[in-house]
């Protein structure tokens, strides 16, 4: 193995030396660090290379790292994801762009019956380690083909891990643990919060990154395990289970409201941190899901069957779910879709007053 | 060698090491541009076969560059399709009109009216004079760049400055990013954002066509790099199966957001001839001169009209601007690539055409694109009577929900009224 920056990895993570950075610059470093660490990680997809990706992901990693490890790819997301399933066979562990994730669906194929199944029918023989990263959710505009949050299509597939982060120093540290982790895995971005996080209010000027707490990175290598939640606050009037850019407008909502709410941010959803769920939830005895995805089939409905399941004795008031509305996104009426501060602060005021 | 002399193969044996080859532009930010070595063919020199031979024999026309506009400004050769200076004064008014509006609604966007726009500039003849040579009812599945095709079929400009600023005027409801437009009263199939689904539907709606003894064709367009997309392959093997009467239009403008064509395999083989290996008649023509696109798409129509079968067809072009409001193609590509492309600009040859046929001068261009300039301003004016994206001049929330399936599902009724509350919570007034 090429010198490991493991090894130069201060002990502790935070007298490592730290820069604020956005969402991109986060995953950007995370990138970087794989590509030194292990000459077997590559990066594809259309327009990644010279360019650096459409959102500047990748920006400066092919001059860096040359054209064999960071290159750009013919526009067809059936052949970077199959590629990316033969790469994996020889040994290599490729990391794809799929440009946004609206533009995953030409490459369901190769993710659902090859990637997930890989190491199932072959015993073992074979494995599919990739991380197909790609920009989702809304909040920019992008209409019907640059604003879904398709997340629920890849949990419900045996064999795919999912991962959305909602901090720079959780992007950068997850998607390492991503690259590193030996099954693929969907590592959806959400691109709302790419460049600050997000209070819901739209016409509100942006926040950056800078300001925030969670955009403290450390330099040099760490990794952040899959299936482990984060409680981005604690409190005790109820539960909150949500991620991505829901994240931060939930926070902000309860924040406005005074909401002595525990706000759990899953970051991972296939494998999910159960405990953390139960702990939270027999604490509070009150639940609410938020995300962005529509609601029928979401994940939020898999949550919420967890939870009845598991902490029915527990629960003072039914699950509640916030979501998106079942339509597809919308252009002009983004705001009224978007599972905002009116809709989260709703469905808080049920279930405190149930 | 990589095989034993047996000619099996030896593991570990393969000398020199196998090498790895990722595709280059010639040419980046800040290079000299030097375009001598594409072979620019003579114009009037391609031989035009009779529109029913058999496919096979266009195969040296997917190699070749079909043109008609000649240095000197006249029209030479068999691919002359002898148009009366009516028909084409009404060609370059259209494509003067279609830069006029990309020039007016690409500032719109830079002003903040809207989200999002793409213009087409230097590549309006191979919408503009393709879809002149199809009958207005022959259905065509467009990509996002042939707004020329419904300035051609008289498609109103209001209607298009509607939906690009999403407002309440909008037929499409404000649902669609700008520029997707849909009109089925002039044949014109709703635009996806999911690049190169367009070409198997039109070749399946060629197919239902023929299946019904009709008389319309199909036509779609597709860029080079979303040639990449499995749909498109799909396209090409429904179509010959079939015989469909279909055209399938490859924009080859060159780029693809920054990926050159060679990420779509242009650095091996013209994208006309991918045609020749499905056994579709196929031609590559020069995408800056209007009249050979006329003559390609014209000798196409009657292919498939004759139940002579698909046609593909290469417009060899350039994207003289930015791929979209979203790109900034200094980062990726040389600025000289524009000036120094060879084969000029498509309003220009034209217009030269004209003026050289003495049907045409200075003056009249003049007029003509002040007209063109006057009659897009006016129209924009009108539509922002509607509204302008994100100023509250919106369809009611409730049409949101609409369209999703033919009748709302109680859930759907549910979250309207939920929308609509959530509206009278945040605008108590409205
Ligand atoms: C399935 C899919 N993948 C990726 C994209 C993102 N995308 C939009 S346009 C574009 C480039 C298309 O280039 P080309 O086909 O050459 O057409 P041009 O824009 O040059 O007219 C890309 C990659 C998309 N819209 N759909």
């Amino acid at each position: 193995m090429a010198s490991s920056v493991i090894d130069d990895a201060p002990v502790g993570l935070a007298d490592a030396p730290a820069r604020n950075i956005n969402m991109i610059e986060a995953i950007n470093d995370a990138l970087d660090i794989m590509l030194g660490h292990d000459p077997t990680v590559i990066i594809m997809g259309e327009d990644v290379g010279y360019f650096g990706g459409v959102f500047r992901a990748t920006a400066g990693l092919q001059e860096k790292y040359g054209k064999t490890r960071v290159f750009d790819t013919p526009i067809s997301e059936c052949g970077i994801i199959g590629a990316a399933v033969g790469m994996g066979a020889y040994g290599l562990r490729p990391v794809p762009e799929i440009q946004f994730a609206d533009y995953i669906y030409p490459g369901m194929d190769q993710l659902i019956s090859e990637a997930a199944r890989l190491r199932y029918r072959s015993a073992g023989e074979f494995i599919a380690p990739m991380t197909v990263r790609s920009p989702f959710g809304g909040g920019i505009f992008g209409g019907q083909t640059h604003s879904q949050s398709p997340e629920s299509l890849f949990t419900h597939v045996a064999g795919l891990k999912t991962v959305i982060p909602s901090t720079p120093y959780d992007a950068k540290g997850l998607l390492i643990a991503a690259i590193e982790d030996n099954d693929p895995v969907i590592f959806f971005e959400p691109k709302r919060i790419y460049n600050g996080p997000f209070s819901g209010y739209y016409d509100k000027p942006v926040e950056p990154w800078k300001t925030h707490p969670d955009s403290k990175v450390p330099e040099g290598y760490y990794s952040i395990p899959l299936g482990k939640a984060r409680t981005v606050r604690q409190g005790d009037a109820l539960t909150v289970l949500t991620y991505g850019t829901m994240v931060h407008v939930t926070a902000a909502v309860c924040r406005e409201k005074g909401v002595d709410a525990e706000i759990i941010d899953l970051r991972t959803l296939v494998p999910l941190d159960i405990e953390a769920i139960e702990a939270s939830v027999e604490k509070t005895g009150r639940c609410l899901i938020v995300h962005e995805a529509t609601r029928t089939s979401g994940f939020g409905a898999e949550l919420s069957a967890l939870v009845t399941e598991r902490c029915f004795y527990h629960l003072e008031a039914p699950v509640e779910r916030v979501t998106g509305f079942d339509t597809p996104y919308p252009h002009s009426l983004e705001w009224a879709y978007f599972p905002g501060p009116v809709r989260i602060g709703e469905a808080l005021d049920k279930i405190l007053e149930a | 060698m990589a095989n034993g002399s047996d000619g099996t193969g030896q593991a570990g044996h393969n000398r020199p090491a196998l090498s790895f080859h990722v595709p280059e532009p010639k040419f980046r930010p800040g290079d000299a541009v030097d375009f001598s070595d594409l072979k620019i063919t003579q114009a009037g020199a391609q031989a035009r076969p009779d529109e029913t031979c058999p496919a096979i024999d266009t195969a040296p026309l997917a190699n070749d560059l079909i043109r008609v506009l000649g240095e000197d400004n006249r029209a030479h050769g068999p691919w002359d399709p002898k148009l009366d200076p009516d028909t084409l004064r009404r060609m370059l008014s259209v494509m003067a009109l279609t830069r006029a509006f990309d020039e007016r609604m690409y500032r719109g966007q830079r002003q903040g009216k809207t989200s999002f726009y793409m213009k087409c500039t230097g590549e309006e003849a191979t919408s503009v004079a393709a879809a002149m040579a199809l009958a207005a009812d022959d259905m065509v599945f467009p990509s996002y760049r042939q707004q020329g095709i419904l300035l051609a079929r008289g498609y109103p400009l209001i209607e298009m400055i509607n939906q690009i600023y999403s407002n309440r005027g909008d037929k499409l409801k404000g649902r669609q990013l700008p520029i997707m437009y849909s009109s089925r009263a002039h044949s014109f199939f709703t635009i996806s954002g999911n690049l190169a689904t367009q070409t198997p539907q039109a070749v399946g709606w060629a197919m239902a066509s023929a299946m019904r003894g009709d008389s319309r064709i199909a036509a779609t367009w597709v860029g080079e790099g979303s040639t990449a997309e499995g749909d498109f392959h799909a396209a090409c093997l429904f179509a010959t199966v079939y015989n469909a009467p279909v055209i399938l239009n490859v924009v080859n403008n060159q780029w693809a957001i920054s990926s050159f064509s060679g990420f779509a395999g242009g650095e091996r083989a013209t994208f006309a001839a991918r045609g020749v290996g499905y056994g579709i008649a196929s031609l590559r023509v020069d995408g800056n001169d209007a009249l050979a696109c006329y003559a390609a798409e014209q000798w196409a129509a009657n292919r498939a009209r004759a139940n002579a079968g698909p046609t593909l067809i290469e417009h060899f072009s350039y994207r003289a601007e930015g791929h979209s409001t979203s790109d900034d193609p200094s980062q990726y590509r040389s600025a000289q690539e524009r000036s120094e492309w060879p084969l000029g600009d498509p309003v220009m040859r034209l217009k030269n055409h004209l003026i050289a046929m003495g049907e045409w001068d200075e003056e009249r261009q003049e007029k003509l694109d002040l007209d063109s300039a006057e009659q897009v301003k006016a129209a924009t004016k009108e539509a922002e009577k509607n509204g302008i994206l994100g100023h509250g001049l919106h369809h009611p929330f409730h049409t949101m929900f609409e369209d999703v399936f033919e009748e709302l599902p109680w859930h759907l009724e549910e979250q309207a009224a939920q929308a609509i509350r959530e509206r009278e919570i945040k605008w108590p007034a409205a």
